[in-house]
């Protein structure tokens, strides 16, 4: 397997404050990876660093092309979608446009609209709302329709910022199956930074910890959980 | 009675002009969340252009298009050169901006074409509509063109893939680049319509108010009154508000005794004012619906 992003000494600042300590880390292709740690360690700045949202240092290349000095939508239309922190919906506008927007730099428009029902049928409870204000859905159906619009690029590689955040239990296991569909089935590349650790580890096959902006722990997902300080840290028992 | 409807439909018409300001006003601050204060002399300097080429022999809809063409390429360069640099300043910064720009435009025009008032013709001549006395064939011209403009922008805005990044870019300028939008022209665009917009609101008022340098000065007011009326995140409520404003203002001036020509101007200044103070986001200005 060749690694599809590769990271190097990322280091992110927010003014004079830095959040990230030289971080480094690589995704495989076809792989469905998993950043945990706690609040404040870094997770949200990671993903932002990738599609320049902040600013950072070191080497970022995707595909073997370095991206750290391209703009957010120039990263964007390499094929990298970002669900972000508190989904990123744009309320005013209808569920039918969220995804148009989603699709926006494509050009195949029998494509977009076929891909339009592709995500309806992921997701049925939009094809219901499809010409309602976003704004109304409730946080479910709202991460659902930002996971789906962040599809509409048809993406090589999906990242996803506490996909959970706000969720009922059931909710996110849907929406966590939906994830492991994509990636077996369309072949997307994902990067999940999470809170709910141990959901996160039952879906990946990859798993980064990481601490005030630095990467402690590295590998396999299945070890990762079954490590001793993880549990006790991450997991609770 | 005669005179009360002969007042509406005057209002009606100038309201179209205060339409165009406002919807220009209301483009520019959607995309950047600033009040274009020079928007007048832009559109004062646009007319002016149209005039200088119908000087050299250009036809009318002729100037009248070239002219559009220009604002709308004049608009976007004022926003790279001027207003680019400035995305990340502070307000006052921005304010600052906008009234040096009012001030160069205002001079150069004087300078070039000097402050002396100019006729300016209309394509519609001005006898009377449709053999009735209360409104000219000029006035029934402003209010269609305001009309058409309007549809075509919905059009736009609703059913093109620009219009709706444009859109997205207004709303939500960090998602939008998420999904690819290059905000950064959007609002270039934006300056580049608002700028063309004004332009045809100028050369529609160039026969009634005469061309010279000042010219917008009272229009851009009573365009910001519209805009605030109608809410300044609605387009559509831009133009209400245009027309609004302009009956208002014609209604006032003929039946409030001591409100002539001078006194019109405060006026719009009150009504401002009134709006901020008992419904600050307009007549249509949206609440956005919101659920946790």
């Amino acid at each position: 397997m060749t690694a599809m992003l590769n990271v190097k000494d990322l280091r992110a600042y927010y003014g004079q404050v830095q959040a990230l300590h030289g971080l480094s880390f690589s995704l495989n292709e076809g792989s469905l990876t998993t950043l945990l740690g706690a609040n404040g360690a870094g997770k949200t700045t990671t993903l932002r660093a990738i599609c320049n949202m902040v600013r950072s240092t070191g080497a970022i290349e995707f595909e073997g092309k370095p991206i750290g000095t391209r703009s957010t939508e120039n990263v964007v239309r390499l094929g990298i979608a970002h669900v972000p922190q508190g989904r990123g919906t744009f309320t005013t506008m209808t569920v039918e446009e969220n995804l148009q927007l989603g699709a926006i730099t494509r050009t195949d428009k029998k494509a977009i609209v076929s891909d339009i029902e592709r995500m309806y049928a992921h997701f049925p409870v939009l094809k219901q709302r499809y010409t309602q204000q976003a704004g109304t859905l409730s946080g479910g159906e709202q991460q659902m329709l930002a996971v789906a619009r962040a599809l509409m690029l048809r993406p090589r590689l999906m990242l996803l910022d506490e996909p959970s955040f706000g969720l009922a239990p059931l909710i996110v296991r849907d929406l966590f199956g939906i994830l492991g569909k994509i990636n077996r089935e369309d072949k997307v590349t994902i990067l999940v930074v999470e809170q709910n650790a141990q959901l996160a580890l039952e879906l990946a096959d990859q798993a980064y910890v990481i601490e005030t902006g630095r990467i402690v722990m590295a590998g396999n997902a299945k070890d990762i959980a079954n490590n001793e300080d993880v549990r006790k840290s991450y997991l609770g028992y | 009675m005669e005179l009360f409807v002969n007042q509406v439909l005057a209002g009606v018409a100038t309201g179209a002009i205060y339409a165009c300001m406002a919807l220009a006003v209301v483009m520019i601050y959607q995309a950047i969340d600033h009040l274009n204060f020079a928007q007048g002399e832009m559109a004062m300097f646009s007319t002016f252009i149209s005039w200088q080429l119908m000087q050299w022999g250009v036809p009318y809809w002729g100037s009248f298009v070239l002219t559009v063409g220009f604002s709308f390429v004049a608009g976007i360069a004022i926003e790279r050169l001027l207003f680019k640099p400035l995305a990340k300043a502070p307000i006052l910064t921005n304010v600052a901006g906008f009234i040096a720009l009012y001030a160069i435009i205002n001079s150069v025009a004087g300078l070039i074409w000097d402050f002396t008032i100019k006729q300016y013709p209309t394509p519609f001549g001005s006898s009377p509509f449709l053999g009735s006395q209360l409104i000219s064939t000029h006035q029934a011209g402003m209010i269609g063109l305001t009309i058409l403009m309007l549809v075509l922008l919905f059009f736009f805005f609703r059913f093109t893939r620009v219009g709706l990044a444009m859109r997205a870019a207004a709303s939500l300028p960090e998602s939008a680049r998420l999904v690819g939008i290059n905000t950064s022209w959007m609002i270039a665009l934006g300056w580049g319509m608002a700028a063309a917009i004004g332009s045809v609101a100028g050369m529609m008022i160039a026969p009634v108010v005469f061309l010279e340098p000042n010219m917008m000065l009272g229009v851009l007011i009573y365009g910001f009154a519209a805009a605030v009326l109608g809410g300044l995140t609605s387009p559509f409520g831009a133009v209400v508000g245009g027309f609004l404003v302009g009956v208002f203002e014609n209604l006032v001036g003929t039946y409030i005794p001591g409100v002539g020509n001078e006194l019109k101007l405060p006026i719009a200044l009150a009504l401002i004012i009134t709006v901020l103070v008992v419904k600050p986001a307009g007549l249509f200005g949206r609440p956005i619906i919101k659920r946790v």
